[in-house]
């Protein structure tokens, strides 16, 4: 129908023709084929300019899969297979997605699962060695007990903190302007943030001035300056804290717009019947916002639960602050003990999955 | 002043007391890297950033060095340029895929439709740390590793399952009337999916574009495995925390850098904010 105006001309007519389009789309699949593979070599070429090699690559990546798509359906509807071709279109829509999935996760999944039954090199099989290895070496029940406090106390606390800032800033007229502020912290990454609290833990011996904010603060009052993330009584909870600055702003924000969804009358009502604004929050806030808690409090616990940015950029593990995401980088990539790396992958998975399915089925429940 | 009223307004200072020095608190430490990023090394070693708050208008203090130093001479510069061609692409290619896949999964009849859709859901809980070391392996195989276009694709893998539910929650959900309409004009699968279905659910894809742009400009953990440290290919992440490793003391280069690995982030937070919430709160769900 859209293609109506074209059929007048000359190049409509062209264009119209069968031929000249099967060729053109197989032509053009082929060379998105080819381009992908010569970009190999063209965008690891360093004496490529970057003037050059940023807009060629990122115009490679977004329109070569157009023209895949493009390509493709075209292809199938000129090709001369009858009914056929109705039947393999679906195939050309979710094909590629399917293929995708298969090759990043669910091949994957399999060989890490058989790598965690096998020795450093895949070479042997070892049955639950590596699983054995990985519940009594001490270094790793550090980190499995340091998971342990991490999920407790950034979930908890973020959690609480979010929920209490945001019946907080629901009284304030500034209410956007202080969200945002607390928020913000979402939007960078947590190297970003290591850097920023890097800085705030910053320590020189005492007598030397300090540029750190906390042990300036510490030395103002009189005390010794301290090795924030050095001191196994404090670095774990130093590391902790940058989690908590990062999640918070997100709990208060999907439990402020949850806050706003509860009847003011139902507020109101409470309160003019002599309800204290304590009661209020207990008897009625939390209860009405359980979902909410709810689903907020999983996705914390996931992200909490595969953090590995702020330990490999802070500590990278020293000084008793191990986790099991950093430990699994570690013994995948540093000492290149495939199985012991896949066994954490594995106990990482495990856990995830039941908080995943809280969470996914918690979240159906609030949108139906 | 009746007693009410005093309760009263002691109860809303309260509140407003309690929420400035929350927001005050919570910007502090970042606020103090941009103050820091401004001043000369010597400087920065000798006092504290808030010392210049007392005389912040002597400008010989305030120098745009670190920044220069940074971008030009210690590879963050090209990393930012590195950054932005993994992250467009990463972006582009997966809500591409998924969209075509939850078109079809919402509106195509075929076989084993409900059972290919149920384990594309069900591949939101698989970690991306299950896949790091079988997918390392066949890129090294194929030559993809340490190559942009390999973490597109790897990008694309892991985001897909939760691109595809969101997309699929939302084309769904679109009149039938319509798209049944238009298959009586004539209008064939491709064409309605690109004229009618990506306009109409241009939300969503907003949402979810936001949520991937951001993911993947602030990953570390994929491309440390897959892209590298080498500065050709380096992303900001990784630069950055090589420079943390490496010059660890030197705090002019490392708040320059850390700021310029959020420019972006901050740009699509303060122009976007409201797709930028909506997508993160779809976005708790990855896995």
């Amino acid at each position: 129908m859209q293609r109506r105006w074209r059929t007048g001309s000359y190049v409509g007519q062209l264009w119209d023709s069968r031929q000249l389009r099967l060729i053109f789309a197989f032509a053009a699949v082929t060379a998105t084929l080819l381009i992908f593979r010569w970009s190999l070599s063209f965008l690891r070429d360093t004496d490529t300019p970057t003037a050059v090699m940023m807009p060629v690559a990122i115009g490679l990546g977004v329109v070569g899969v157009w023209v895949l798509y493009w390509g493709t359906d075209t292809l199938l509807a000129l090709l001369p297979l009858g009914r056929l071709s109705d039947r393999l279109r679906p195939i050309v829509f979710v094909g590629p997605a399917l293929a995708l999935l298969g090759v990043f996760l669910i091949y994957p999944t399999i060989v890490t699962i058989w790598m965690s039954l096998r020795d450093a090199r895949s070479e042997n099989f070892v049955g639950l060695e590596n699983y054995r290895f990985a519940f009594t070496n001490d270094e790793l029940q550090t980190a499995f007990l340091n998971n342990l406090v991490w999920l407790v106390v950034v979930t908890g606390v973020s959690v609480a903190l979010g929920l209490l800032i945001a019946v907080l800033v629901d009284r304030v007229r500034y209410e956007a302007a202080a969200k945002s502020l607390i928020f913000l912290p979402m939007a960078i990454s947590f190297v970003g943030a290591s850097v920023i609290w890097k800085f705030m833990y910053a320590f020189q011996p005492a007598g030397r001035p300090q540029i750190g904010l906390l042990n300036a603060l510490v030395v103002a009052g009189g005390g010794e300056p301290v090795g924030w993330l050095i001191e196994r009584q404090f670095n774990t909870f130093a590391l902790i804290a940058i989690m908590i600055w990062l999640q918070t702003g997100f709990c208060l924000v999907i439990l402020s717009a949850a806050l706003k969804a509860i009847p003011k009358e139902i507020l109101d009502a409470a309160r003019i019947d002599g309800a204290s604004e304590t009661q209020v929050f207990l008897q009625i806030i939390i209860p009405a916002l359980r979902g909410t808690l709810i689903t907020v409090g999983t996705a914390v616990l996931i992200a909490v639960l595969k953090v590995f940015d702020i330990v490999y950029v802070m500590t990278n593990g020293q000084y008793d602050t191990e986790v099991v995401a950093n430990r699994m980088y570690a013994e995948m990539f540093k000492y290149k003990h495939y199985g012991r790396g896949s066994a954490l992958a594995v106990i990482l998975l495990l856990a995830v999955v039941p908080v995943m399915i809280a969470n996914v089925r918690s979240l159906r429940q609030r949108r139906s | 002043m009746s007693n009410f009223v005093m309760k009263r307004w002691l109860n809303r200072s309260f509140v407003h007391s309690a929420v400035i020095i929350i927001c005050f608190l919570w910007t502090l430490p970042t606020i103090g890297v941009l103050i820091s990023s401004f001043r000369a090394p010597n400087d920065m070693r000798s006092s504290g950033w808030w010392t210049t708050l007392a005389h912040p208008f002597n400008f010989t203090q305030w120098t745009t060095r670190n920044y220069a130093d940074v971008i030009t001479s210690n590879g963050i510069g090209s990393a930012f340029v590195n950054t932005l061609v993994v992250t467009i692409p990463a972006t582009v290619i997966p809500i591409t895929v998924a969209a075509f896949a939850a078109y079809a999964f919402a509106w195509m009849r075929f076989p084993l439709r409900d059972t290919a859709f149920a384990l594309v859901v069900g591949l939101m809980v698989v970690p991306l740390q299950m896949a790091l070391i079988p997918v390392l392996r066949l890129y090294t195989r194929l030559g993809l590793n340490g190559s942009f276009l390999g973490i597109w694709l790897a990008h694309t893998g892991f985001g897909l399952p939760m691109a595809t539910y969101l997309l699929y929650s939302y084309i769904s959900q679109l009149p039938r009337d319509l798209l049944e309409s238009a298959f009586i004009d004539g209008a064939s699968h491709f064409t309605a999916f690109t004229r009618l279905v990506v306009p109409l659910s241009l939300p969503a894809i907003a949402s979810f574009a936001i949520f991937q742009f951001l993911w993947v400009w602030n990953d570390l953990l994929i491309s440390l495995v897959f892209l590298g440290t080498s500065k050709d290919v380096a992303v900001l992440t990784s630069a950055l925390s090589k420079l943390v490793g490496s010059k660890g003391q030197a705090w002019h280069l490392l708040t320059a850098g850390a700021f310029v690995s959020m420019l972006v982030p901050l740009v699509v937070f303060f122009s976007l904010q409201r797709y930028f919430v909506r997508g993160l709160l779809a976005g708790s769900v990855k896995g």
